[in-house]
């Protein structure tokens, strides 16, 4: 052994840096073709450099009213991931107690990760033509379709958030020291301060990711929206037709000015965490010494 | 602060699915007594406790506290409080809130519980820490936490689970001296799980010695000591050597075996065999033997009386003892 680092490890940064170009390459070519020249085209070479599709972007597109499908996608991603946190939730603290029929109702709720997702959006979309036909025949003659955004597309995008949502809150709550529950008892806390005042607390982190993630899913879902959408569509559905139809980079526009916001949230997010853990500091730490 | 209360198990048991974890026991333990459970992994001391705390049902028997029957109250109704192992310290809130959660919950003002809270930092030595959070203290920082928050209900009662075994040995030893202090100061009744015997010991006015869910001696630590009642007692407590006598069993302790020459003869009981373990402990060498008849044994022999005949292992020895100092177990 000499010092020094070995053969091995330059072939596996080799292997990294690959890695990390095929991650973040289709970013940095986006981020750059976004400012392509007003006469250039979707891909390189790049023709002068002009904030045009910026400008185009904000002044609004005619063909497609992105700004409408953004607003469905915000709208449907928020319902959704409020819905994903609170069952989420209460399924993880049921969880914790063994109950019959806990095993099946598990996997039943996982088996939608497993099922391909068109075929899942298929079956909610054939279901709710069947409800429709059921309804217009025997009810209301009138009845169109229950299919929309709110109906059968958040049920879609729920069969895909839940499970992730509930397997988070497995391995959280497999972590959770139940002395801590006990001990809150012991001074008094009712069931609901418990939870309020100490659980909730606690596992906030994981609660906020799981927010997160239930609102990422949604955000950019597009096999089980295409299927159970209904009329309108989604953010995702809009951007795949642009790029089929148009040829401007306009959409590249949108993609850098998206992933601009997002990097500002996770600074703004990441600046306040050391913020408040350097304020945490000044009050000195003990841990680990024989004191 | 608070009164002492009794407490008083009346044919306790404990039953899970299959096993019998507490054993209809009876126990009596009066007001300011500083007790110490004692006993194996397993032997059903820390249930007794948890069901003394409330946090587990007893399968039958009663409770009592003081001159209430507290065996169907939920934990923070008894009068009791527990510190766990491991102090379970609330991680998200700083000391000061830890300490005054009871208070919180009970909806008594920012204020007032406060400064309640800051009161019982002062007793357990913590007011410069009450900014921290649990993460930024020592282990011996996090217990008097522990005992501050659980104090602070003025409970009649303090429950103890292992609230030592988290802590290096020199803390330990540093630790218990405090606790001890404070059951003194405050006069309320302490009860104290360990598997400890030294612990136990060093801390309790009574042990009780558990084993299979049944309790196995009661009594004060030099009662228990000096005259363990069973093979199991006199070999848990330690210090004993347990001796085949005729067709019953005799404890007797390490520093009262003595040492005969090879050659030496006695009138009382004796046994010769050979050294097999030689330890230097400090204030004595702890001689382990092997008895021609196959009994393993141990004696203390001071420095001073090993230094006039150093022994080897392999050494050929006989010990003796008076029979005064002998106790017949069941």
């Amino acid at each position: 052994m000499r010092e020094g680092r070995s053969r091995s490890f330059y072939v596996l940064a080799l292997f990294f840096a690959a890695y990390v170009l095929f991650l973040y390459g289709p970013m940095i070519a986006i981020f750059v073709l976004s400012f392509q020249g007003p006469s250039g085209g979707l891909t390189f070479p790049m023709n002068g450099f002009s904030f045009h599709w910026f400008e185009k972007l904000f002044a609004g597109n005619g063909i497609v009213d992105l700004g409408a499908a953004f607003r469905r996608s915000l709208a449907l991603g928020i319902v959704v991931m409020i819905i994903t946190v609170v069952l989420s939730v209460s399924a993880g603290l049921a969880f914790r107690k063994k109950f019959r029929g806990s095993g099946i109702l598990f996997y039943m709720a996982i088996a939608s990760l497993i099922v391909p997702s068109i075929v899942t959006s298929l079956g909610i979309a054939l279901e709710f033509r069947v409800l429709d036909d059921v309804l217009r025949n025997y009810f209301l003659p009138s009845w169109e379709t229950g299919m929309g955004l709110f109906t059968s597309g958040l049920g879609a995008h729920l069969t895909w958030t839940l499970p992730f949502g509930l397997l988070i809150m497995f391995a959280i709550f497999n972590r959770f020291d139940c002395r801590l529950e006990e001990a809150a008892r012991d001074l008094g806390a009712t069931p609901w301060q418990t939870f309020w005042h100490v659980i909730l607390p606690i596992i906030l982190p994981s609660v906020i990711g799981i927010g997160l993630f239930g609102f990422t899913l949604s955000w950019d879902e597009l096999a089980r929206s295409s299927q159970a959408i209904g009329a309108v569509n989604t953010l995702p559905l809009e951007l795949q037709g642009l790029t089929t139809t148009v040829t401007n980079p306009d959409i590249y526009a949108l993609g850098t000015v998206t992933t601009a916001v997002s990097f500002i949230v996770i600074s703004v997010a990441l600046g306040l965490i050391l913020i408040l853990q350097k304020r945490q500091k000044r009050f000195g730490n003990d841990a680990g010494k024989g004191l | 602060m608070s009164l002492a209360s009794s407490v008083e198990l009346i044919n306790v048991t404990k039953q899970f699915q299959n096993s019998v974890a507490v054993d209809a026991i009876d126990l009596q333990i009066a007001a300011g007594t500083y007790c110490c459970l004692l006993g194996p992994s397993g032997c059903g001391k820390t249930t007794t406790l948890r069901m003394i705390a409330g946090h587990e049902a007893a399968t039958s028997g009663d409770i009592i506290l003081g001159a209430q029957n507290v065996t169907d109250l939920p934990p923070a109704k008894r009068g009791t409080a527990m510190m766990f192992q491991s102090y379970a310290l609330f991680p998200h809130l700083t000391v000061i809130n830890n300490v005054a959660f009871a208070l919180k919950m009970r909806g008594v003002a920012k204020s007032d519980r406060l400064e309640k809270a800051a009161k019982l930092l002062h007793l357990v030595d913590m007011s410069p820490y009450a900014e921290r959070l649990p993460a930024q203290l020592s282990g011996g920082q996090q217990q008097r936490v522990a005992l501050a928050r659980a104090l602070i209900t003025e409970p009649q009662v303090l429950l103890l689970d292992e609230p030592l075994s988290a802590l290096d040995p020199f803390l330990r030893i540093r630790m218990r001296a405090e606790l001890k202090r404070l059951q003194r100061e405050l006069g309320i009744t302490f009860i104290h799980v360990t598997h400890g015997q030294d612990e136990a010991m060093a801390l309790a006015d009574k042990i009780v010695l558990m084993n299979n869910g049944k309790i196995a001696q009661v009594g004060s630590p030099r009662d228990v000591y000096n005259a363990p009642r069973s093979e199991f007692v006199a070999r848990f407590i330690g210090g004993h050597n347990v001796l085949m006598s005729g067709t019953k069993n005799i404890a007797v302790r390490f520093d009262q075996m003595k040492l005969l020459g090879s050659k030496a003869k006695t009138k009382g009981p004796s046994l010769s065999g050979h050294v097999s373990e030689i330890e230097y402990q400090g204030n004595a060498f702890h001689v382990s033997m092997k008895s021609d008849d196959g009994q393993e044994l141990a004696l203390h022999l001071a420095e001073a009386e090993f230094d006039a005949a150093p022994l080897d292992v392999g050494s050929l020895i006989i010990t003796t003892w008076d029979p005064a100092s002998a106790h017949a177990l069941g």
